[in-house]
């Protein structure tokens, strides 16, 4: 068995040992997980983002209008110290005005109106009634409905408004059904790992 | 003029990258693509970089008080470990980085990843009871899913699968979509919020 194994073994079961409960092995693992996740990030931030985008081009290609993100870029290191830390707010302000201006368009193309023209759609299709598209429209009236609050939900406004929390338990409960689903595979994944590769219980 | 200037580059800078959008103009899709793609990439390097340090100082903060001192020093040791490591060795397929990587990061991420499953499964245990319509609901749509994913539900009758297929892609698209199309209209009247001034949250308590 190569060390890699032992090693990765090891820190499954450390991690494992939470279902017992909080112990000092599962935090040792889970402060040497945080550390060098942080050190990955790190590395490969500074290698693909400030090195490839950054210093090469400017450094050695000379491209002079990298000089504002870096500019920008550094202001960020003001958050450090509490006399400087106003500095920050100026990139901070670029990021949050161009990603604005960015949502407006893109918001309103992918999210508002892509899911509205899919959803008024004909019912009737070659003389028959499609069961499904109707339940899609009266799904996403009711809901929307539902999330209107500048007006009381009583009466039939009510009723629909309660039609259209049945829509929305019916979509949390296949979420979290994908969700358990999703997470029992890795689980399996990493049992899988344990008897087989790491004790040998299964060949 | 410590809040004004930064609103003024605030919208400044949403008003251009806004007006490109609409231009095909190359000067105009050249501005839209440096500010998007690599403006925002290299201000969040740096904002990772302030992210990291900060890190460091709060956990050597930490040990110089005694706290946690073993968990605190862990960290550090990671942090510090995988740039040392990277620079001596590099980041090639092989590397003492790419092996922490492999055998330390990997298998435990995924693990406490793995390990929600249980979690998820005892909130479901105390939460799911069907007190009301809409929670019996929420609990036959989950119990559907689960059933349909795994081999019992095949087996159960064929066309269990089937059936959840068409829960998931219409009664809760439905809902999905219409949660998008309320993101959607909230996430651009917050733009705009922003892009007028009204919206000044992003600036701190601060004066």
């Amino acid at each position: 068995m190569d060390i890699g194994t032992i090693v990765a073994g090891i820190l499954t079961l450390a991690i494992l040992t939470f279902l017992y409960r909080d112990n000092p092995i599962y935090k040792m693992a889970e402060s040497i997980l945080i550390g060098v996740a942080i050190g990955y990030i790190l590395v490969i931030t500074w290698t693909n983002s400030l090195m490839a985008l950054l210093f090469k081009p400017l450094f050695g290609a000379g491209e002079g209008w990298l000089l504002v993100p870096l500019l920008l870029g550094l202001m960020m290191f003001g958050r450090l110290f509490k006399k400087t830390s106003l500095l920050s707010r100026i990139p901070i302000g670029v990021l949050i005005g161009s990603g604005a201006g960015v949502a407006i368009p893109a918001m309103l193309e992918a999210r508002t109106l892509r899911q509205l023209s899919a959803t008024v759609s004909p019912v009737i299709a070659d003389g028959s009634l499609d069961i499904s598209m109707l339940v899609i429209l009266v799904g996403v009236l009711s809901t929307l409905i539902y999330f209107y609050f500048s007006r009381e939900q009583v009466g039939w406004w009510g009723k629909t408004a309660k039609l259209g929390t049945y829509f929305l338990m019916i979509f949390f409960g296949t979420t979290f059904g994908y969700t358990v689903m999703s997470r029992m595979s890795t689980f399996i994944g990493r049992m899988e790992f344990l008897l087989t590769d790491f004790l040998r219980i299964i060949n | 003029m410590r809040r004004r200037i930064p609103q003024l580059i605030c919208g400044l800078f949403g008003l251009v990258v806004f007006l490109c959008y609409f231009s095909s103009h190359p000067t105009a899709r050249s501005i839209y693509l440096t500010v998007t793609l690599d403006y925002w990439q290299i201000i969040f390097a740096f904002t990772l970089i302030v992210g990291a340090i900060s890190f460091v100082r709060v956990n050597l903060r930490g040990i110089e008080r005694g706290e946690d001192r073993s968990y605190r020093i862990a960290s550090l040791v990671g942090v510090i470990t995988m740039p040392l490591l990277a620079l001596i060795w590099g980041l090639k397929g092989g590397s003492p980085f790419m092996w922490v990587f492999e055998n330390i990061q990997v298998p435990m991420q995924s693990t406490v990843f793995a390990l929600l499953a249980f979690f998820v499964a005892s909130a479901s245990y105390r939460g799911f009871r069907a007190r009301s319509m809409q929670a019996a609901i929420l609990l036959g749509a989950a119990l559907l899913m689960l059933i349909a994913r795994s081999t019992i539900g095949d087996m159960l009758w064929a066309r269990i699968p089937e059936a959840a297929e068409w829960v998931r892609t219409t009664p809760a698209m439905s809902a999905r979509r219409a949660i998008l199309i309320g993101i959607g209209l909230g996430s651009l009247t917050t733009s705009v919020r922003v892009l007028i001034g009204i919206e000044r949250t992003w600036l701190g308590g601060e004066k």
